[in-house]
């Protein structure tokens, strides 16, 4: 399956990944974010054809291993005010959101 | 580079003994950036902070206390670090107005040190780019030509140690972005063994290869900066153990005899500017000069590594910037009707052009029918490079070739067309990808732009890095 995945986007689909990333590209942006991701895509295509049979995915590249901590409450000094003082909207000590539908 | 500043290790301890004070350090700083605003390095001061804590320092040491190995040092972070005293905006609108709650954990153990942080730099958004052009602060110029690019992403902190703003400034690197601005602007820019530097506070680009940079006059200041900041931490638990032997450069090697040194052929091409490449020979030879063995080696795989890095960094890209979702903190639009379309419209006006691109492609590789073909594929290739590296280190000690396959380049040249862009990185993804440590040092300038010589070295070997660097550096200086 590796082989010709390399399909050039459709309008259809940059809407649909833009849709997926809750971003909006404006209709006249289309056109140049498709040849923008084309071109990107194209140029990464070379790897298809690169032998990577009886190797291991690479995730990271420390070698560590489950990094645990004891489960205690750690005091970081940080206020509750001050974690919520970025917020864009609070209303009695909570986040408040938009409505959901 | 002349510079008015001592070295790092005689300020701080002139400072401790008194004949220096911390708030003229400071006052030093904060004169020098005001002097070279025109280069747009610096997107804000933290003045007031600033000499608060100079004052502190030096009223501390009238008391009789040493106030650290680094007491009285200004320095520059680049505006992804979370610093208090100042916003942190990673360069964005959608962080504009954003104040950290904590600081970064590299902050803490700089100031813990004496250090003093003075102003935020520039870069391009989030990390994203390779010539500072990229910012909604707008573009940082090249201290040795305004019409030119600093390098990017940590552009502002090249130029500003090269403005001589500060002795040394911290960036990131996470394709080559401390790297390659080093060798447009002309300082020395370190990427440590990925995990040497904690990232906690540090706003995340691509975790996989995200690094601190040290940017500095020379290598002997970075590797004093370095031994303060490297080391477990329990805030980010990819952190690894530093070396017990430390990284300060107490015995500076003084020629290079037995050790094997790699060009390498991959970053040697005819795409490299052919300027470019006479200096890293020159280079070489003086390498060999002192008593190395200079030998070209082939890794085939590193000509993939761009296209390695450009599907697993947006894909990791898509993921940490999911954070930015208009509810918790950064740009949220007032007037959405629900939930859906705050993300979105938050997201969409907060967000500049290349973030979005670097979403959009991220989230394509990862998404389900293209996974296989592109992410999973990119890292079985990515495993490929790692094995070609480690095996090409059984033979040789270190490798060495250019940053950057050009000098710096024509503002605006490249801002059209992301591939041209992301090129830039081609020499430095390599590092990147593979963990390990890699140093830019300045080798001399073509037609008055700087070109850097990259050094590279095994996984956790830094301190032996530094050390061939220091003496790399001081023979090209000669």
């Amino acid at each position: 399956m590796y082989n010709n995945v390399m399909v050039n986007l459709t309008r259809e689909d940059v809407h649909r990944l833009a849709m997926l990333s809750k971003i909006t590209i404006a209709e006249d942006e289309i056109a140049q974010m498709q040849k923008d991701l084309d071109s990107v895509l194209a140029y990464v295509e070379k790897l298809q054809d690169v032998d990577t049979s009886n190797l291991e995915p690479t995730n990271q590249v420390t070698g560590l291993k489950n990094i645990m901590r004891n489960d205690e409450v750690i005091d970081y000094g940080m206020s509750q005010e001050v974690l919520l003082s970025n917020v864009p909207e609070v209303e009695k000590n909570y986040i408040k959101t938009k409505r959901v539908l | 580079m002349n510079s008015k500043w001592l070295p790092i290790n005689e300020i701080a301890e002139k400072v401790n003994n008194g004949s220096l004070s911390a708030t003229d350090m400071v006052d030093q700083a904060l004169k020098t950036i005001e002097q070279n605003t025109e280069y747009n390095a610096i997107i804000v001061t933290t003045a007031d902070r600033a000499r608060e804590r100079a004052l502190q320092i030096d009223k501390l040491i009238k008391s009789g206390t040493n106030a650290g190995m680094l007491a009285g040092v200004p320095f520059i972070a680049k505006d992804n670090f979370l610093v208090f005293g100042a916003e942190t905006t990673a360069a964005s609108n959608i962080l504009k107005g954003f104040k950290a709650p904590y600081q970064a954990t590299v902050i803490e153990k700089l100031e813990a040190a004496g250090a003093i942080c003075v102003a935020k730099a520039n870069l391009d958004a989030f990390g994203h780019g390779g010539s500072t052009e990229n910012s909604d602060f707008g573009p940082t110029l090249n201290p040795h030509d305004k019409h030119k690019v600093p390098g990017g992403s940590s552009g502002g902190s090249a130029a500003a140690v090269v403005l001589d703003m500060v002795p040394f400034a911290l960036g990131t690197d996470t394709g080559g972005s401390s790297r390659q601005p080093a060798s447009f602007s002309g300082c020395v820019g370190y990427k440590p063994t990925y995990g040497l530097m904690s990232r906690s506070g540090i706003i995340a680009m691509a975790s996989s290869t995200d690094t601190v940079g040290v940017l500095g006059r020379d290598v002997t200041d970075v590797a004093y900066v370095t031994e303060c900041i490297s080391g477990k931490d329990p805030l980010d638990s990819t952190t690894i153990e530093s070396d017990p032997a430390g990284y300060m450069i107490d015995k500076p090697l003084k020629d290079l005899k037995g050790i094997k040194i790699g060009l390498v052929s991959e970053y040697m091409t005819d795409g490299v500017d052919p300027d470019v490449k006479n200096k890293i020979e020159e280079t070489a030879k003086q390498l060999t000069a002192l008593g190395a063995e200079v030998i070209p080696v082939s890794i085939p795989s590193l000509s993939l590594a761009l296209a390695v890095y450009y599907i697993l960094v947006p894909a990791e890209i898509s993921s940490n910037l999911s954070r930015y979702d208009g509810q918790r903190f950064g740009y949220s639009d007032p007037n959405a009707k629900d939930l859906d379309e705050s993300y979105t419209n938050s997201r969409t006006r907060g967000f500049g052009k290349e973030a979005k691109r670097r979403i959009m492609i991220g989230t394509h590789v990862l998404s389900s029918g293209y996974y296989e073909a592109y992410y999973k594929k990119a890292q079985l290739v990515r495993t490929k490079i790692i094995n070609e590296v480690h095996k090409t280190f059984q033979s040789v000690d270190y490798l060495i070739g250019p940053a950057a396959p050009t000098t710096a380049f024509e503002l605006g040249s490249s801002t059209q067309d992301p591939l041209q862009m992301y090129l830039a990185d081609i020499m430095t993804v390599g590092a990147s990808l593979t963990g390990i440590p890699a140093i830019v040092i300045p080798a001399g300038t073509v037609s008055g732009m700087p070109v850097g010589l990259q050094i590279m070295s095994p996984q956790k070997s830094d301190k032996s890095l530094l050390e061939v660097a220091q003496l790399a550096q001081k023979e090209i200086n000669k």
